[in-house]
């Protein structure tokens, strides 16, 4: 598991490849919100394009980073989900909480 | 009914262990041909049942986990984690999405993705004693492969 961050002025953008278990979530919870809290962004863009697996820690995280962003009134969003982790997503009611969108078709990789 | 084939694997109850029983399993699942769709199923469905014994029924402490598999004559796979550790007190109401006795990080899905990916998904549990968890799957792997 990776995690690369980067920053605008209007959005902070987690993009995270590789396996989300219970077992990386913690070193991925730890880079998230230490860029979370310093840039206090209104919009967090989380990008799971690259991911190639994930339970139910995934879902965890995001309501986890949900909890953190809208307190200080923010919005998350989740984007370049695999029809799987869209369904999983869906599954949480995540959907009724942060934006969620699909990668392009063609572009799966689970 | 008597498996084709078994496996046996027991591990610590450490993190790190997870990817690897995910992907040991898989590996025993893969003579049954499935597709891909199938091996992310039985991947996420381990990798649930072993992060509970992980969090939850050792919690603080490391413990072993047992891990049993058989694959069927008509393309079944069974799996059975079980653990030595805490028990569920209730386990019907463990099972119910977003239930959670640990909060924070955790959604209370873990279950609730079993029972998505698995055909049953069976939990016996004992305060003090363990738990084991039964996981089951027909494989039908090329059949429907461009389903
Ligand atoms: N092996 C186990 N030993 C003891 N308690 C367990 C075990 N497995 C599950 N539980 C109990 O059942 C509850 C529900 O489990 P479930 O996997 O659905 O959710 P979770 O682990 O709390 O959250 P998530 O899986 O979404 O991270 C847990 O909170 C825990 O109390
Ligand atoms: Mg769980």
């Amino acid at each position: 598991m990776a995690v690369k961050i980067s920053v605008t002025p209007l959005r902070l953008t987690i993009a995270v490849s590789g396996e989300i278990d219970h077992h990386n979530a913690a070193v991925l919870r730890l880079e998230a919100d230490e860029a979370i809290q310093s840039s206090l962004c209104k919009t967090v863009r989380i990008d799971f394009g690259e991911v190639t697996f994930m339970d139910s820690s995934g879902i965890g995280f995001v309501m986890g980073r949900y909890r953190i962003v809208s307190s200080y009134g923010g919005a998350v969003e989740v984007v370049n989900l695999s029809e799987r982790l869209y369904s999983m997503m869906k599954l949480a009611g995540l959907d009724r909480l942060v934006k969620l969108s699909k990668k392009e078709k063609g572009k799966e990789k689970i | 009914m008597k498996p084709v084939n078994e496996m046996r694997l027991k591990i610590e109850s450490r993190s790190v262990n997870e990817a690897f029983a995910r992907a040991t399993v898989a590996a025993f699942a893969a003579q049954l041909d499935p597709n891909i769709e199938e091996i992310s199923d039985i991947r996420t469905a381990v990798s649930e049942a072993v992060t509970n014994c992980i969090v939850h029924a050792y919690a603080e402490t490391v413990g072993q986990i047992y891990i049993w598999s058989g694959i069927y004559e008509n393309g079944v796979i069974r799996i059975k984690i079980r653990d030595c550790g805490c028990g569920i007190e209730n386990v019907k109401q463990a099972m119910e999405p977003l239930f959670t006795t640990l909060g924070g990080e955790r959604a209370g899905l873990g279950f609730a993705v079993m029972e998505s990916f698995c055909d049953k998904v069976r939990v016996r549990s004992k305060i003090g004693v363990g738990t084991v968890v039964t996981l089951e799957k027909r494989i039908k792997g090329r059949e429907n492969a461009d389903a």
